[in-house]
């Protein structure tokens, strides 16, 4: 369905190629998944299927693509509509139209197809997508996996026979990526639709796939597979592979099914040794309830009290109690719009409170000067690009240490040990960085100022699973040093990797409090792989076990 | 009858209809100063959104509209009465202390004599820009832009594209401006100064452009300007035609409209232009390929509704015509005179309260919660409203008989009932 026959790919201005010698085919009807590290190319190899790259990014192309027999050479992306639906990472840029009705035809009007067809495949997409409840909808009023479905919908409307996914679901929280997965497994079932899918998060789809692509990125040569095979030895592996890797199953497992069958024998070794030292926080088993401050061991750093925060009409948090304290690492969790991002910004002044009290170190947030609350609590948003307006990573450092009034070289000492290949590059643009660096920059600006307290709103978009490494070790390393950090987030490994406490948010008001194992290991929606696999032993990550089997010697 | 032609069927209007009814309403407005007929304009304008307009977002702009009127009317009075020199008539409200100005601004006075006429003559002339404005945002409220330029001509397609990204551009682009400067917060930067704003300024457009490559991308791998076969010639024939006509159509009008500018330019010119637009309509929608989805239906209610606006009009000119001492009073210190045939005009724009068909969002009931059935009376409920109001009935009596002590509204009947028994 679809051949890269020795495809390499250089963009004018880069002094290496992007992709280099890419061979392999598709088979019609295959889910097939690209993985590879951030910035590796994948969005590239994706966009050569439908001509986007070199027709409308620029660039060279050699070798060449063909789609069912049309080669991009000759085929510009709009003369392959009707054959390639490709839906980039975020919906809401992508669409043209403003209700959903009239986003679903747009396609189809393009492709000059008539009238009476085109009302009986929209009705046809809009049941086999699930989005029928929809269809009056204006765009800009739906979720994010609503947006992703409509968007997938989009270009289902043309008869594609081919569609790529470019991280259809890194913005997303677990039920918006389900959704979106379940639709997209029953295409690839129900239709045979060919479809080709890149992703951060491999544990939400390896399971599900029929060949796996890896781009190990840097010129090294792409390769493709059965996924078992290409997944024991690709660079970036779920925390399922990885498990399987160390107990040496091969080929390893895909599925927590798979593992949780063969993993008797480990559990038992496992059982024999102690169990995993999370005792060590100081902080565990704290609660946030009127007299928090004395329950909470360690200096507290921030409190909230009743709190009321309101958007117009609807109130994002309803009555929150919460505090945090010195070398705690609190994650909020709950599905989008929970009030995991209004608990942080009404932390920082961001958002006003309605009724009740906010602490932070005896400031009031909205009260107090931005420039001295910085030194007490710094957050980085969503988007770190918000916060980086230098022209070069050296430049931002130097203006960083003049806002906060430090000493010179204070920013850049922090990210000479946060991350050690930026402080090499000091004259790259922010804006050419990888996600993972731009995060790693906004944190060294924020940490310039000193802040006791750190706050991170969803941390994790785009990052893959060595930048979330990295992230979990900075985390530590400042716990250590008496920080403080509250992470936002829908990423349960990364909370297994990271957090000593979670709290779990729904409709603005706190549902469940506790230590990371307690909360997470008993609920089956936000247990990392290792803990469903390993239940019900308290294990959550695979360093935990590595370090345990180690620990304990070979039984 | 097809359905699209009973008015009261539930469907929405053609934007156009409406564009036209509220076109003509002010061009009614604009040919009289008669406040009592402007403000019947200003009601009946009020009156057709609130019976027509759907639920979507746009349907509150009126509101915003009334208010800007509000703000001409009172700036248009203060300007008049306690700026201008001119001639201020004999009926004096106060005399309030007057600055002396040099004598280059001649022209101007501050403070003085403020007479009843001033004040009323500003209040006629500030309510007639109001009424326009009011009639404009009528049409905003009960018609979407967006499904308007959907309507454009084949040939003017790429323009309208162009539009309509740049309808939904602006306001992404000022939500990315506030989150952008809300985040400098984060940097410590106490106030919005100049350097806040040379900082921010950078990611907000970087974001804007980002975002327009991605909607390109994603246009050209949907097929965009696939189907465009013509050459450039015609291409560039058909865009002057097109645009040249337009020109002329807008001369022609403002020829009729403006009575000062003769009538020798606008009949024909209007005939001109509108011929020329058409030719180039024609010419240039051959060219594309592309289809419409359900495009906007033209029946009988959408010309009751075009025609009703355009009869408003009409009325209003001949009433300025045939009774000018109506149309624009010239002693404003008495209550104007309202004939008959002044009503006429405000009446005619009433019309579509009546014949235009309600949009289907406000005659559907509300979306329905998923009914729930944990407790008996969201599935009875729900049961009832699917299967019509015979079972209602019966799932109501069943009710009394279930006495369920958790409905509240039984239990204050209830209360209510048996107190005075026992007392």
């Amino acid at each position: 369905m679809i051949a890269f026959d020795r495809v390499g790919v250089r963009y004018e201005d880069a002094a290496e190629p992007v992709l280099r010698d890419v061979s392999f085919d598709v088979a019609e009807g295959d889910l097939c998944l690209v993985v590879g590290s951030t910035g590796s190319g994948k969005s590239t190899l994706l966009r050569c299927i439908n001509g986007l790259v070199p027709h409308f990014t620029g660039g060279t192309l050699s070798g060449e693509v063909t789609v069912s027999g049309r080669s991009t050479r000759t085929h510009h992306p709009r003369d392959l509509a009707d054959l390639v639906g490709y839906v980039g990472q975020n919906p809401l840029e992508g669409f043209v139209t403003e209700s959903v009705e009239d986003e679903l035809a747009y396609g189809m009007e393009s492709l000059g197809i008539s009238p009476p067809t085109m009302r009986r495949r929209l009705e046809e997409t809009l049941d086999l997508l699930g989005i029928a409840e929809l269809r009056g909808r204006p765009l800009a009023t739906l979720s994010g996996g609503q947006q992703q479905r409509v968007a997938i919908g989009s270009v289902l409307t043309a008869h594609p026979r081919v569609l790529v996914l470019d991280e259809p679901t890194s913005a997303l929280d677990p039920q918006g990526a389900e959704d979106v997965l379940s639709a997209v497994r029953r295409l690839v079932d129900d239709l045979g639709l060919t479809v080709v899918l890149a992703e951060h998060r491999l544990e939400r789809v390896a399971q599900f796939a029929d060949r796996v692509v890896v781009v190990p990125g840097g010129g090294r040569p792409v390769a493709a597979g059965d996924p078992p095979a290409m997944l024991a030895t690709s660079p970036v592996a779920p925390p399922v592979v990885e498990l399987g890797r160390l107990a040496g199953w091969s080929p390893p497992p895909l599925s927590v099914r798979d593992a949780r069958r063969r993993s008797g024998d480990l559990r038992r070794r496992l059982a024999s040794l102690p169990g995993p030292a999370y005792d060590g926080h100081p902080a565990a088993g704290a609660t946030a309830d009127a007299t928090g401050v004395d329950v909470v061991p360690g200096e507290v750093l921030a409190t909230t009290r009743d709190l009321v925060v309101g958007y117009g009409p609807v109130r994002a948090l309803r009555g929150v109690s919460f505090a945090v304290a010195r070398g705690e690492a609190v994650a909020l969790m709950g599905r989008n719009g929970a009030g995991k991002s209004t608990l942080l910004k009404a932390l920082v002044g961001l958002a006003a409170p309605e009724s009740g009290r906010v602490d932070v170190q005896g400031l009031s947030p909205v009260r107090t000067r931005p420039s001295v609350l910085v030194h007490a609590a710094g957050m980085v948003p969503q988007d770190p690009g918000d916060i980086l307006y230098g022209d070069s990573v050296a430049g931002e450092c130097a203006q960083a240490d003049r806002d906060a009034g430090a000493a010179a070289g204070r920013c850049r000492d922090l990210l000479a040990r946060l991350a050690p290949d930026l402080a090499l590059a000091p004259d790259r643009h922010p804006t050419d960085l990888s996600e993972g660096q731009r995060l790693a920059l906004a944190i060294c600006v924020v940490l310039t100022a000193a802040p006791r307290l750190l706050l991170l709103d969803e941390p994790t978009r785009g990052l893959d699973y060595a930048a979330k490494r990295r992230l979990a070790e900075i985390v530590r390393g400042l716990l250590a040093k008496g920080h403080a950090i509250v992470v936002a987030t829908h990423d349960v490994e990364l909370v297994a990797e990271l957090a000593t406490r979670v709290v779990m948010l729904a409709d603005g008001e706190v549902v469940a409090e506790g230590p990371t194992p307690e909360v997470v290991v008993s609920s089956p929606a936000f247990a990392p792989q290792v803990a469903k696999i390993l239940a019900p032993q308290p294990w959550l990550t695979v360093s935990a076990v590595a370090a345990a089997l180690g620990g304990g010697g070979p039984s | 009858m097809r359905p699209a032609n009973r008015p009261r069927f539930p469907r929405t209007l053609h934007p156009g209809a409406w564009w036209l009814w509220a076109i003509g309403l002010a061009a009614g407005a604009t040919r009289t100063t008669n406040p009592v007929i402007l403000l019947l304009l200003v009601a009946v304008a009020g009156f057709v959104v609130v019976t027509r307009r759907s639920r979507a977002p746009w349907g509150r702009a009126y509101g915003a509209f009334l208010r800007l009127g509000l703000v001409i009317i009172a700036i248009r009075i203060v300007l008049q009465a306690l700026l201008s020199s001119e001639s201020q008539g004999v009926h004096v409200i106060v005399d309030l202390p007057q600055l002396p100005l040099p004598a280059w601004l001649a022209g101007l006075k501050l403070g003085g004599l403020v007479t009843w006429e001033a004040v009323l003559t500003a209040f006629a002339a500030g309510l007639q820009l109001a009424a326009i404005i009011c009639c404009v945002g009528t049409a905003n409220a009960l018609a979407s832009a967006q499904r308007l330029l959907r309507c454009v001509p084949a040939a003017l397609y790429e323009a309208g594209v162009a539009v309509v990204v740049a309808m939904t551009f602006a306001p992404q682009l000022v939500a990315d401006a506030a989150r952008v400067r809300a985040a400098s917060r984060l940097r410590g930067y106490d106030r919005a100064g100049f350097a806040v704003l040379r900082h921010t300024a950078r990611p907000v457009l970087e974001g804007a452009l980002n975002r327009s490559v991605t909607l390109a991308a994603a246009m050209d791998a949907r097929g965009y300007g696939r189907t465009a076969v013509s050459s450039r010639r015609v291409r560039a024939a058909s865009s002057t035609l097109v645009l040249g006509g337009l020109l002329g159509v807008c001369i022609g009008v403002y020829g009729l409209l403006d009575a000062d500018a003769g009538g020798w330019l606008g009949l024909p010119l209007l005939g001109a232009g509108a011929g020329l637009a058409i030719g180039g309509l024609v010419a240039g929608g051959r060219r594309t390929g592309r289809t419409s989805y359900r495009p906007d239906l033209w029946a009988l209610p959408e010309w009751l509704v075009a025609a009703s606006g355009l009869g408003c009009a009409a009325a209003l000119v001949v009433l300025a015509r045939v009774d000018p001492a109506a149309s624009a009073p010239p002693y404003p210190v008495q209550l104007p005179q309202v004939p008959l045939l002044a009503l006429l005009g405000p009446l005619l724009g009433l019309l579509p309260a009546v014949v235009a068909p309600p949009p289907a969002d406000r005659v559907a009931p509300a979306p329905l919660a998923t009914p729930r059935f944990r407790d008996g009376r969201y599935a009875a409920s729900s049961i009832a409203a699917r299967e019509g109001s015979s079972i209602a009935g019966v799932t109501e009596g069943g009710h009394g008989q279930c006495a369920d002590p958790a409905v509240p509204g039984r239990r204050r009947l209830g209360r209510r009932t048996g107190v005075p028994e026992r007392r």
